[in-house]
């Protein structure tokens, strides 16, 4: 498909001239129409940097917000609409569709492979995904239902029964959240299908699963764990649209349901969500840190058994954010002692990131920047997890800020520094040009300072006892001056997420030319030109080792030699 | 891969078949969701405030319930037809699975007829309904799914488009019809032999 509009761009070339009406509706249906590997997953990371910027203007709203007691910059209302689509938005529409992006472009490139397993499904796939972002999006002008209520849906990413039930939710919005969700997560399930087929069948000769690129094996387990997770999610919208449509008593506690059945449900889902997300990441490090070391990774095989090992105990931890709710001594035993279990595959992966960069030749670049800071908050992010799986600690902290704290140290301190540091990492590769280094340090410091600024702060007013999701504060609470001080944090992350998003679209013009390999980096990918031809490879590699370039570039002294 | 004219990798290469390496995955998936709906079942088995109970108007349906699972063995005798290149002997076995299917669809139809006229039974009459209709719908919903596909297949049969290198592509739809009939066995087990 991509292949046709290869003769346009051909004659571009010899005469050079102002693109015709024509010429951009042909360029602008070749996208759409795209059924190639890497359009799609430039499509999937474009559109999750767009809600990023949406999604982190909404954060900006919600802290200016909270910036003082008493402030009216938003109403009671929209801050409700503001939180709940600003969880649900990072969740969905940037998490899952960047690091779902990353893969498309990727696994097949790293496994030396045409094209994903199944192309035509992996369109559909983006397409489902990029309508459920719509959809919810839709409901901020869509939304109004019964009795002029409604607008974008306000009942928390979480969205606890029995506030979603028609009384306490009437018009549409609510709908809207399900619809979108169920839609998006089809998506998802398809791209994890594709994930799965393709990095199990379609690998080069010579790429057995232990030669496997981390980033793909990282990518097969989150495939694999995203089957099992997204559909519970699926399921419960869908009685939750029963409930709500056709009179269901799911979640109706007057005619005998339970509300807390959705927790259930919904943490059954979310738990393993967060799992689904950092594991990418996890992917993302493994591929930057030992090239910017200079040494192959430490404990491969027990960096893919670590990672098995989290997606099976992730399984078992759900009802972890159920403390409050009152379980059964045993029932709180065992969430605490599975929870706890958590830290020790994780725990093999920092040790091996540590000892990887342990006498290496490190160079400080801007991915380099951003998978050292990962490592620190990861580790920071894995304590305060720790603290938090402790009952009795939790029945005293949930739901207060010490726990958004918390999950933003694990969602932005790992995920979004891995994400920055796999964009700056592989942009040369998908655009041919490099990012800006001096912007890209802007921005690594401003958003490190920022993000310290804003979620270190964010713990001691938990422990002041500020509760999550409320709307404003007393003035006596001894809570003004960190609030303000967090604000200001956020302001920091918001310029410094400009200064990144400028430097996407200025390097693109006017970037250094990277050429095929500018990191001197050692696995398939980077063996193509910058950006690789539609068809990848010229003739189909052969690999005998974890390093194939590697080999490629030191014959004389190849991996293979000391791979058992 | 095949095109690589001499290769130094001594060791054959062979790759597990994407179409069954996806169709499980999918499998993988769908089973998360019925797991979700049949554990909210049995959750809320007598937690009804009001009737009718699964005693008072719950048939146990046995003769929909062979025709099903013996849908999956003539879909497996099909299989085998079209892997020998028995083109006619396919065609009829397929045909017969999609005739059981039929069937029963068709006796759902007539119980949820019965329930809802009858003993007037609806999905917002009581928690059992709710979860009674969204479960045995659900796996309706897949049985009528999985009816179409093989419906789809019969008529490109009939065309002659089917042919008997397409035997591994039947295969991979088959596990679907196969993984539709395990699931009803779970279904029965805890609607009408659990839940009554």
């Amino acid at each position: 498909m991509a292949d046709q509009t290869l003769p346009i761009a051909g004659s571009l070339d010899v005469t050079p001239q102002r693109l015709s009406r024509a010429q951009v509706l042909e360029w602008l249906h070749g996208w759409v129409v795209t059924v190639d590997h890497k359009r799609l997953g430039i499509l999937y990371v474009v559109y999750g940097i767009i809600f990023l910027l949406v999604a982190g203007a909404e954060a900006m709203a919600i802290r200016i917000q909270l910036a003082w007691p008493g402030m009216h910059f938003l109403s009671p209302e929209l801050y409700n609409e503001m939180f709940t689509m600003h969880g649900t938005t990072m969740v969905f529409l940037v998490g899952m569709t960047i690091l779902f992006g990353f893969a498309n472009y990727l696994v097949p490139l790293m496994i030396g492979a045409r094209d994903m397993a199944f192309p035509r499904l992996n369109a559909f796939s983006f397409w489902m995904t990029a309508f459920g972002g719509l959809l919810i999006y839709y409901s901020f002008i869509g939304g109004f239902g019964l009795y002029g209520m409604g607008a974008a849906p306000d009942v928390g990413w979480w969205a606890y029964a029995p506030l979603t039930a028609r009384a306490f939710s009437p018009g549409h919005a609510t709908d809207y959240w399900a619809l979108a969700l169920i839609v998006a997560g089809f998506g998802t399930l398809g791209t994890a299908i594709n994930i799965i087929a393709t990095a199990l069948s379609m690998r080069c000769r010579g790429m057995s699963l232990l030669r496997m690129p981390l980033f793909v094996w990282l990518m097969l387990v989150t495939s694999a764990l995203t089957l099992i997770t997204i559909t519970p999610l699926t399921a419960a919208q869908i009685m939750l649209l029963i409930d709500r449509y056709l009179g269901g008593h799911f979640f109706d506690t007057q005619a005998g349901g339970s509300a807390v059945v959705w927790m259930h449900f919904f943490w059954i889902f979310g738990h393993p969500e967060v799992y689904v997300l950092v594991m990418p990441a996890f992917g993302i490090a493994n591929e930057i840190i030992p090239v910017f070391s200079r040494k192959a990774i430490f404990g491969y095989p027990a960096m893919v058994a670590a990672s098995v090992g989290i997606a099976f105990v992730s399984m078992g931890v759900w009802a972890h954010h159920m403390f409050t709710v009152g379980m059964t001594s045993v029932g709180n035993a065992f969430f605490v002692l599975s929870t706890m279990l958590v830290g020790i595959p994780t725990g093999i992966k920092i040790f091996n990131w540590v000892a990887t960069i342990w006498g290496g030749k490190i160079r400080f670049a801007t991915p380099m920047l951003f998978c050292l800071g990962f490592l620190f908050q990861f580790l920071i992010a894995g304590l305060t997890g720790i603290m938090l799986s402790v009952a009795p600690w939790n029945w005293q902290l949930h739901n207060s800020y010490f726990v958004i704290a918390h999950f933003h140290y694990v969602l932005v301190g790992a995920i979004v520094f891995n994400i920055f540091a796999g964009i700056y990492y592989w942009y040369p590769k998908v655009t041919g040009r490099m990012l800006s280094e001096t912007l890209g340090k802007w921005h690594f410091w401003l958003f490190l300072i920022g993000f310290h600024i804003t979620f270190d702060t964010m713990h001691f007013v938990g422990f002041l006892g500020m509760p999550r999701s409320i709307y404003t504060y007393e003035p006596d609470r001894g809570w003004n001056h960190l609030n303000f001080i967090i604000s200001i944090g956020g302001m920091i992350q918001g310029i410094a997420v400009l200064i990144f998003a400028w430097n996407l679209v200025q390097s693109y013009f006017r970037g250094r030319k990277a050429g095929n390999d500018p990191w001197d980096a050692w696995t398939l990918e980077w063996s193509t030109p910058s950006p690789p031809p539609a068809y990848n490879f010229a003739t189909d590699p052969v690999v005998h080792s974890r390093r194939p370039l590697w080999d490629l570039k030191h014959p004389e002294d190849p991996d293979w030699k000391y791979e058992a | 891969m095949s095109a690589i004219p001499i290769s130094p990798v001594a060791e054959p290469w062979r790759l597990p078949s994407r179409g069954r390496v996806a169709m499980l995955a999918l499998i993988t998936g769908e089973s998360a969701i019925f797991t979700i709906f049949v554990v909210a079942y049995i959750f809320y088995i007598g937690k009804s405030l009001t009737g009718p109970t699964p005693l008072q108007v719950l048939d146990i349906p046995w003769f929909n319930t062979i025709c099903l699972l013996s849908s999956s063995v003539s879909i497996l005798i099909a299989e085998r037809q079209i892997e020998r290149g028995k083109m006619r002997g396919f065609m009829m076995w397929w045909a017969l699975t999609i005739a059981l299917g039929m069937i029963f669809i068709g006796g759902t139809a007539v119980e949820w007829h019965k329930l809802i006229y009858v003993d007037g039974l609806t999905i917002r009459t009581n928690l059992f309904g709710t979860t009674f209709y969204s479960l045995v719908g659900l796996h309706a919903t897949h049985v009528v799914v999985g009816l179409i596909g093989l419906s789809l297949i019969l008529i490109f049969t009939l065309t002659g488009h089917v042919k008997e290198q397409h035997s591994e592509r039947i295969q991979v739809f088959a596990l679907y019809w196969h993984f539709v009939d395990a699931v009803w066995v779970v279904v029965f087990t805890v609607v009408y032999i659990v839940g009554r």
